[in-house]
Formats: structure tokens, C-alpha cells, sequence
């Protein structure tokens, strides 16, 4: 019976020597992994500057209320307390309820974020009565200059599980926001830096107990934008009431100096998520505050057109700048019954190229349109970058619609048709151009051809789009510096304003879906229309016009006239841009 | 074995029936857990000088019990039993504890009665058995069996299977000292077997759990494999030399699941490795042999028996403790003997020491 004990011993004996012995290193492994684990430590967003390093977007110290359930004695009477001092919204409340599911009884869950002072203060005073609450500081996205920059620089809100399925998990362990739109979201992985980590000891049940070792968080880097405050704030200010779009470009460089949608929105009520209430006024509201017409607006690009039709004409040969033309106010295509009108009552007259420009007469450019076909115009076209998107580095850009025979038969299943010819001379019918994409047209013609492709950080090289004759860029830019500065110029009122020479075209977009209901409705009909059906008002040119350096483009929805409306918008714009040294 | 004749405290430890060999074992071993016990009660001093108090006070039981000549235990043995057994059947009513019910709570402190059956069963064993001619009869054999049912059962029902099955095996161990004839264990052993898969049936699911768990440990790591796997990584990680005393991370961090209690021996060997392991091993087994010794010793079958069924009780508990810990058997949730923080399983030992030295005491050769 001893023996038997005694061999029973040994044969524990020879069981641990097993454990201790042979798989010793094995367990030593496995009692690290359990001892010491990593935690990551988020890095500081990068900030976004303007081009003379005015903060646009920056992280500002806030305060969030936090809950520890373990320190509770009951969460209930905790939340009840905190209820009575500082007002908790349902959706908080969820998100609380949410997070305190995923997370161990010792962690701090945040149940209330962006703290006013006021609260902060309340809470100080009252923490001491209740139970497992603290009030922790910590980094807060904020964009100072609110709904100026809504569109472009965008904003950050809490990641999601559709962001982690984008983005590296390891560079995300730590962070709690990713930006969702413009800049924000376009130059994430810039911004965002990359994340730090401890290695920290930990208990069985994940408490920290001590610091090993730590890699401090590399910070994100600070993204300076090509945009400048002063014409941004200037833009948007000129567009006064209407809804609308301006983008100011350099010629040379592509560099975006303005870029405005509006309206804009808060931004900074994305970052701590919107309430359902506020969202949905947003989505509600009549001109879409959401929507960044600048990428994503398609319009009509009307009589700003016409410049490109003309170069197309003269490349082509199928003018000169002496062609002259003669506008009686109508025009016709033979054997067709179909009359398409100008927009001057009894026509302009006989009119050479540069008046045709200056005076935006219709006949000129039906007849053009016409001599050179739909496949010259839009192959022409196509040079300029219209149909498609100019590349601009912000999300959501939408390509526009440069019509062709093709393209007719693919959309609609029938072929093209003359007539869709002659109103595409003058912008209408099927085309559609954003105010970027026509900002970047307007920027090639401005360049000879040649302009580097809009953006918004860094510079892109310099493309030669577009090779024309020396005669033809300066017969073009005569004309376009008559439609400010010619006598009979349509923008000419604003001539005297400049403080240099600009050259310009206006335009006028038809709002309405079936444009031969409103045939001939241009600039001085419009004041009688309600607002809404108005036309959306355009102009796109640039300054100075002898040596073109900025381009401004336009669009004033529902603004009436390119002329009246938009032209005068364009002249604040580009004279707030001279005098910020542009 | 005696200490040099002549020897002051030599003839002072004669006169109290004490063995001193036994005796200055014990005290080794007992000194060494407190020690293990500070660094795996979190450096309580608190819970260490309980620890002591108590080893005492079973020091003082072992010393009374020593002195009750083996003629009184014949007598009361019966009524240890009888009582013993009521307290059983108190607990199935008034028990206390969580999830099963095992305690006694007295006010002052909460007392286990199926400890006092692990010495009544054998004294009660060992009267029946001594009384009959050895090996025993069918007859004997029948009494055994009924004597040893009503206890086994009683726990089991707490429940406390381990419990259940150690009190068991100390009546099957008097049993085998009166000499069983292999015949009949085999055959008890193959009746156990047939009963297997209905005893399966009437375990509790936790318990059924337990034992799939000890199958396969890493199926289920976070929920019953826990504590296996934990154990086995606070053991391995030990090595040979260990990870010294107050350093093991394994039961630190609380990974080590109850850590001063059942799995103080995991303690023991990640933060003395495999030498310490060892060392205490030997010292367990110089235990067991001088008490298997002293038990040899006794002046008749009846104290032979009792003796033996002591330290072969004692042997059980290390033998289970140790295994379970080092994932040779499943978690039965008993403690490691004399180390283990705990009163009643201490002075349960202790006092089965004292029967020991008691019954030597009253030897064949008076020296």
C-alpha cells in the first residue's frame, strides 16, 4: 500500500516535471500573452490650413462625461442623478447603453460629449454625491468657420463598421472619429497619423496595471489647402441669398483658391452625431444644404458655352473671327417647321465673332453649331474635359453629360436628331457640366490649352488639353474680354467694378425639364417667374484678361440672369482675390 | 525511530503521544505554506495569521485526540458516527452555501460536517471490521458497504461529489487494509463500472460539464477550461527554478483562478518551479511513509486500520489536489492538504495525525 502511494507521487512528480520541464517554454509563451497585452493610443488629427496657415479645421480640448459601472453602486440611480443635472438625449442614452455591452464593468463609457462649460461646472460641483461619474478632457474636431467650409473640408464622425472595413484596423484601434466627407475624408490617411501603443500588464479581467513600455502616437500630418479664407469667406458672401456654386481656380498651377457650395451646414454637428430631428431638416430643407453642388450639381451649362463652340469653329475652319452672321431673333433648320429663337427680340443684327460673344447671340451659334455637327462639337468638347470628371481631390464628383451619337442611343435607344444639335450650340438640351468641370474648361481656354487639373492640396503638372492656333485662343479672349469690357458687352455692367481686366462669358440655365415649352426665355423674363422656376444664372471667365491668371466660375441657382445676377457675383469674387494678393 | 535518548524534548514529546518525526514533518510542510499562502493571498498578513490560528487550534486537537486511548474510540464510535450522520441530513435541511449547500453555519463559524464524517466513517469502519475475523466476510462486507452508502450519499446529494467520492475511498482504503481479497475488489470495482453511465444520468450538468471539460480543457477556454488551462500555464511557466516567491504573474493577475484555496499548489510551482515542486513532494512523501510507518506499528488491527486509513485519507487529498492542478483529473475542488487556505480540511487532518500518534503511541513494544 505504501509503494502505491509512493508510486502515485512519483507519477505526479513525473507529470509536472512534463508541464515544467519539457513544455516549459510553451506555457512561459502562453503566461506573457496573458500578462502583457497592447493598447492603442489614438494620434492627434492632423490640422487643415488655408494657403496662408489660417485654420480651418483643428482639435480643441472638451469635456465628456463618463461612467465607470463598476464604481456604481446602481448605474439606475447614477443616470437618474446625472438626468437632473445636465439634459440626456435618447439617442445618448442608446449609445451609452450600447457601449456599456461591449465593454468590461471597469472601463469608462462616455455618456455625454462635447460638455458646455456650463455643464462642466454644474457636474464639478455635483460629482461628488454621485457615484462612478467623471469628467474626462479630451480632443475634439472643430471647424471654426462652420458652414463656410462644409463642403470642402467636410467632417468627422464617430467610426462605424462601414469606415473599419475600409481602413486599417491597426492604424484605427484607438480612434473613435474618421472623416466622412471632403477634405476630411479624402485625405484620411494623411490626416489620421498612425497610432501608438502600450504594453501594458493587465489582470485576468483586462484592468491596466502597469505601463511596460510605450510608442508614443505619431500625430497626423497638417494638410495646408490651396484655398484661401479671405475669397472662400468672399465667394460665399457674394452668392448673398441664392443657392449656388463658385470655384475660383489658378490657370497655371490648378490650385483651387475658392470652392463654395451653398448652403452649407454646421459641420461641427456631425462630429458629436446629429440628432434625427436636426438631420432631417437638413435633409428637408428646400435647397438641399447637403448637397455639394460644386462636385455633384449638374447644370445646363447655357451660353457659357458658346466659347468652346466658337474655338471648335475656328479650328475647324468653318469659321473666321470676320465670319459674320446675320441674327433676325430667329432661326431654322430647312424643311424643318421648328423655330428656334434668340434671346433679343428682332435679333442683334449682323454680328462678327466677338459680338456673337459679346452679345451671346443665339442665331451665330445655332448656325455654327449646325455647320459643325454634333460629332465635331462634341469631340471638341471633349477636349475642354466636359463629360467627364476633372479629377479634383474631394469625393463625390459626378462626370456630367457630354452628349454624342452614341451616347443618345445608349440612354434613350434613339438617334440623334438635328434640331438636338442646334440648342446644343447654345447649351441646352442634353449637356450638363458642373461648376467645377466648367471652372476647368474655363481655365484651359484661359491657359491657351494648357492648365494643370484642379486641386485642392499640392499641385498637379501642368496638361496641354487643348492645341489650337495662336489666332484662335486670342480671337476667343477678345470676344470673352468684350462680354465685360466691349460696348455691347452682356456683363459689361460689372466692367467698371474690376480692378483689372476680365474676360467672361454669361450664361443661363434652363431649369425647366422640357425646354421647347420655355423657348426664348433668357434674361429679361425672368423677374416675372417665381422664384423657383427661374433659371439658374451662370458666369465663368477670367482676369487678368491679357495674362489669365484666376479663373471664377458661377452659378447662382434660380438667380435669373448670368448677366444681372451671376456676373456681379464673379466681380466681388475675383476682386476680394486681387486684393488677398492672388 | 526516536530522537537521541535522553533527549529533554524527546521524552517531554513521549509523554504527550506525539511523534516527533511526524510532528517536525508536518510543522515543515505547514511553515512552508503559510509562506506560499502570503504570496498567493496577495500579501495579506491578515489571512495568513487566520491560517495560523487555525493550524493551531488543529495542533490542539491532534494533541487532545492523541490522548484518548483507542479502548474509548471503540466505545464512542458509534455515536461519532450516528452524530456525524444527523449533521449530514442537518445540512440536506438547514445547509447554507452557494449553489450547494454544505455548511452548518453555528454563529461563530461555519463547520463542514462531511469533514467529521471523513474520521467517523473510518473509525466506525474500522470497530465493524476489527470486531469480525479478518479478511472479512460477506456479512462484513454487507455491513461496509450500508455504513459507507448512508455518509456517500448524504454528501452527494449537497452536492458535493468530491466530497463524496473521498469519503468513499477512505472507507474502501479500511477495507483494503483488513485485507479484501483482490476477488472482491475487482468485483466491487466492475459493479462500480456497470453503474457508470446511470450515475452520468443523475450528475448535475455543471458536474457533467466538469468532467467534459477535463477531456478536452481548450473547447471551452474561457468558460469551465479556464481554470485547467490557467493552471497548467501557472505551472509550465514555473520551470525548474520558478519565477520566485511573490512573483508569479499567473496567480498575481488574477488569472489564477481561487489561488490561496484549491489551486495554491499552481502558486506553489510557478513561483518555486519544479524544485520546489519536488521538495514538497518529498516532504509529503516522508509524511505519508512515517505515518504508514507508525500505523504498522499499532497494537492491533483495529489500529492499523484507523491509522492507516489517516494517512492513506491524507495521501487522497495530495494525490487529487495535485493532479487536478496539473490537469491529471478534473476539477473536484479539493484542497491541497495542510497548505490550502481553509480551517476544517486543516484540523481534519491534523486530527487524523493525532489518531495516528494516539493509536502509535499504545504501540505492541513498549519502548
Amino acid at each position: 500500500m505504501t509503494v502505491v502511494m509512493l508510486l502515485v507521487i512519483g507519477a505526479l512528480a513525473l507529470r509536472l516535471a512534463l508541464l515544467q520541464l519539457d513544455d516549459h517554454e510553451q506555457y512561459v509563451a502562453r503566461a506573457d500573452d496573458n500578462r502583457v497585452s497592447l493598447r492603442a493610443l489614438a494620434p492627434n488629427r492632423g490640422l487643415i490650413l488655408d494657403r496662408q496657415g489660417r485654420v480651418l479645421a483643428e482639435n480643441r480640448p472638451a469635456y465628456r462625461l463618463v461612467i465607470v459601472p463598476e464604481r456604481t453602486a446602481d448605474l439606475d440611480t447614477t443616470l437618474a442623478r446625472v438626468a437632473d443635472l445636465v439634459a440626456v438625449s435618447a439617442d445618448e442614452r442608446e449609445r451609452f447603453q450600447l457601449q456599456k455591452q461591449r465593454s468590461r464593468p471597469f472601463e469608462s463609457i462616455t455618456l455625454k460629449s462635447n460638455l458646455t462649460e456650463e455643464q462642466v461646472a454644474r457636474l464639478a460641483i455635483h460629482r461628488h454625491r454621485i457615484e462612478g461619474i467623471d469628467i474626462e478632457p479630451y480632443l475634439t474636431r472643430h471647424y471654426p468657420h462652420g458652414e463656410l467650409f462644409a463642403h470642402l473640408v467636410g467632417y468627422v464622425g464617430r467610426l462605424d463598421t462601414r469606415d473599419r472595413e475600409r481602413l486599417e484596423a491597426d492604424r484605427y484601434r484607438a480612434t473613435t472619429h474618421v472623416g466622412k466627407t471632403g477634405i476630411e475624408r479624402q485625405y484620411e490617411g494623411r490626416l489620421h497619423g498612425h497610432a501608438g501603443f502600450e504594453r501594458v500588464e493587465t489582470n485576468a479581467s483586462g484592468r491596466v496595471l502597469r505601463v511596460l513600455e510605450r510608442t508614443d502616437p505619431r500625430p497626423g500630418e497638417d494638410l495646408r489647402l490651396n484655398i484661401d479664407l479671405d475669397v472662400q469667406r468672399a465667394a460665399y458672401e457674394a452668392l448673398a441669398e441664392f443657392a449656388g456654386a463658385v470655384v475660383v481656380l489658378h490657370v497655371q498651377t490648378g490650385e483651387v483658391l475658392a470652392l463654395v457650395s451653398k448652403p452649407g451646414f454646421d459641420p461641427n454637428l456631425f462630429v458629436h452625431g446629429i440628432g434625427h430631428g436636426a438631420y432631417n431638416d437638413l435633409l428637408t430643407d428646400f435647397h438641399q444644404p447637403l448637397f455639394n453642388r460644386v462636385l455633384a450639381g449638374g447644370y445646363e451649362p447655357g451660353s457659357t458655352v458658346k466659347p468652346f463652340i466658337a474655338l471648335a469653329g475656328l479650328q475647324t475652319g468653318e469659321i473666321s473671327p470676320e465670319t459674320t452672321v446675320f441674327s433676325g431673333g430667329t432661326f431654322r433648320l430647312p424643311n424643318h417647321r421648328r423655330v428656334y429663337r434668340d434671346w433679343k427680340d428682332g435679333g442683334h443684327g449682323r454680328v462678327d465673332l466677338e459680338l456673337a460673344l459679346a452679345e451671346s447671340v443665339n442665331v451665330y451659334f445655332y448656325r455654327l453649331a449646325v455647320d459643325l455637327g454634333i460629332d465635331r462639337i462634341s469631340r471638341e468638347l471633349a477636349l475642354f474635359g466636359f463629360g467627364r470628371a476633372t479629377g479634383l481631390d474631394l469625393p463625390g464628383e459626378i462626370s456630367g453629360i457630354l452628349p454624342t451619337r452614341s451616347w443618345k442611343r445608349a440612354t434613350f435607344g434613339q438617334p440623334w436628331f438635328p434640331g438636338e444639335t442646334v440648342i446644343t450650340g447654345i447649351g441646352q438640351g442634353f449637356t450638363v457640366v458642373t461648376p467645377i468641370q466648367l471652372a476647368h474648361a474655363t481655365a484651359a481656354l484661359a491657359g491657351r490649352g494648357q492648365t494643370a487639373p484642379p486641386a485642392l492640396v499640392d499641385r498637379r503638372e501642368p496638361v496641354q488639353m487643348v492645341r489650337h492656333d495662336e489666332a484662335w485662343w486670342q480671337a476667343i479672349h477678345e470676344g470673352l474680354e468684350a462680354v465685360v469690357h466691349g460696348a455691347r458687352g452682356t456683363a459689361r455692367a460689372i466692367g467698371p467694378e474690376l480692378l483689372v481686366n476680365m474676360a467672361g462669358k454669361t450664361g443661363t440655365a434652363q431649369v425647366f425639364t422640357r425646354p421647347e415649352e420655355l423657348e426664348g426665355f433668357e434674361e429679361r423674363e425672368q423677374e416675372d417667374l417665381p422664384e423657383f422656376l427661374r433659371n439658374h444664372a451662370l458666369f465663368t471667365g477670367f482676369a487678368p484678361a491679357d495674362e489669365p491668371r484666376l479663373v471664377v466660375t458661377v452659378v447662382a441657382e434660380h438667380g435669373g440672369g448670368g448677366a444681372s445676377v451671376a456676373a456681379p457675383i464673379a466681380a466681388s469674387v475675383l476682386n476680394a482675390a486681387l486684393e488677398a494678393g492672388l | 525511530m526516536r530522537l537521541r535518548p535522553g533527549s529533554l524534548l524527546a521524552s517531554w514529546l513521549e509523554r504527550l503521544r506525539l511523534d516527533p518525526w511526524l510532528l517536525l514533518l508536518l510543522l515543515t510542510l505547514m511553515s512552508f505554506g503559510l509562506l506560499v499562502l502570503y504570496s498567493a493571498a496577495e500579501q495579506s498578513i491578515g489571512l495568513v495569521w487566520r491560517q495560523a490560528v487555525r493550524i493551531g487550534l488543529g495542533l490542539l486537537v491532534m494533541l487532545v485526540i492523541a490522548q484518548i486511548p483507542p479502548r474509548l474510540l471503540k466505545v464512542w464510535a458509534p455515536w461519532l458516527f450516528g452524530l456525524a450522520v444527523l449533521l449530514l441530513v442537518a445540512v440536506v435541511f438547514f445547509g447554507v452555501g452557494r449553489g450547494a449547500q454544505r455548511w452548518l453555519d453555528l454563529g461563530l463559524l461555519r463547520f463542514q460536517p462531511s469533514e467529521a464524517m471523513k474520521l467517523a466513517l473510518p473509525l466506525i469502519l474500522a470497530v465493524v471490521l476489527h470486531r469480525r475475523s479478518l479478511p472479512p466476510d460477506w456479512l462484513a462486507l454487507g455491513m461496509v458497504v450500508v455504513l459507507v452508502a448512508i455518509p456517500v450519499g448524504l454528501i452527494a446529494i449537497q452536492p458535493d461529489l468530491g466530497t463524496a467520492l473521498l469519503v468513499g475511498i477512505s472507507g474502501a482504503c479500511v477495507l483494503f487494509l483488513a485485507g479484501l481479497r483482490w476477488r472482491i475488489i475487482l468485483g466491487l470495482g466492475a459493479v462500480f463500472a456497470a453503474a457508470a453511465p446511470f450515475l452520468w444520468l443523475n450528475l448535475h450538468e455543471y458536474q457533467r460539464d466538469r468532467i467534459r471539460t477535463f477531456l478536452n480543457p481548450e473547447s471551452d477556454p474561457l468558460g469551465e477550461g479556464w481554470n485547467i488551462i490557467q493552471s497548467k500555464i501557472a505551472v509550465g511557466s514555473g520551470g525548474l527554478t520558478g519565477k520566485g516567491w511573490l512573483e508569479g504573474s499567473q496567480s498575481h493577475l488574477e488569472f489564477l483562478p481561487e489561488p490561496h484555496t484549491d489551486f495554491i499548489f499552481s502558486v506553489l510551482a510557478e513561483e518555486f518551479g519544479f524544485i520546489g515542486v519536488v521538495a514538497v513532494l518529498a516532504l509529503y512523501a516522508a509524511i505519508i511513509l512515517r505515518g504508514m510507518h507508525l500505523a504498522s506499528q499499532c497494537r492491533d488491527s483495529f489500529g492499523r486500520m484507523l491509522a492507516g486509513a489517516m494517512v492513506f485519507m491524507f495521501f487522497v487529498y495530495l494525490a487529487v489536489n495535485v493532479g487536478m492542478v496539473s490537469g491529471a483529473l478534473p476539477v473536484v475542488g479539493v484542497p491541497l492538504p495542510l497548505i490550502s487556505y481553509g480551517g476544517t480540511s486543516a484540523v481534519t487532518l491534523l486530527a487524523g495525525f493525532g489518531l495516528v500518534m494516539g493509536l502509535y503511541s499504545r504501540r505492541r513494544f513498549m519502548g
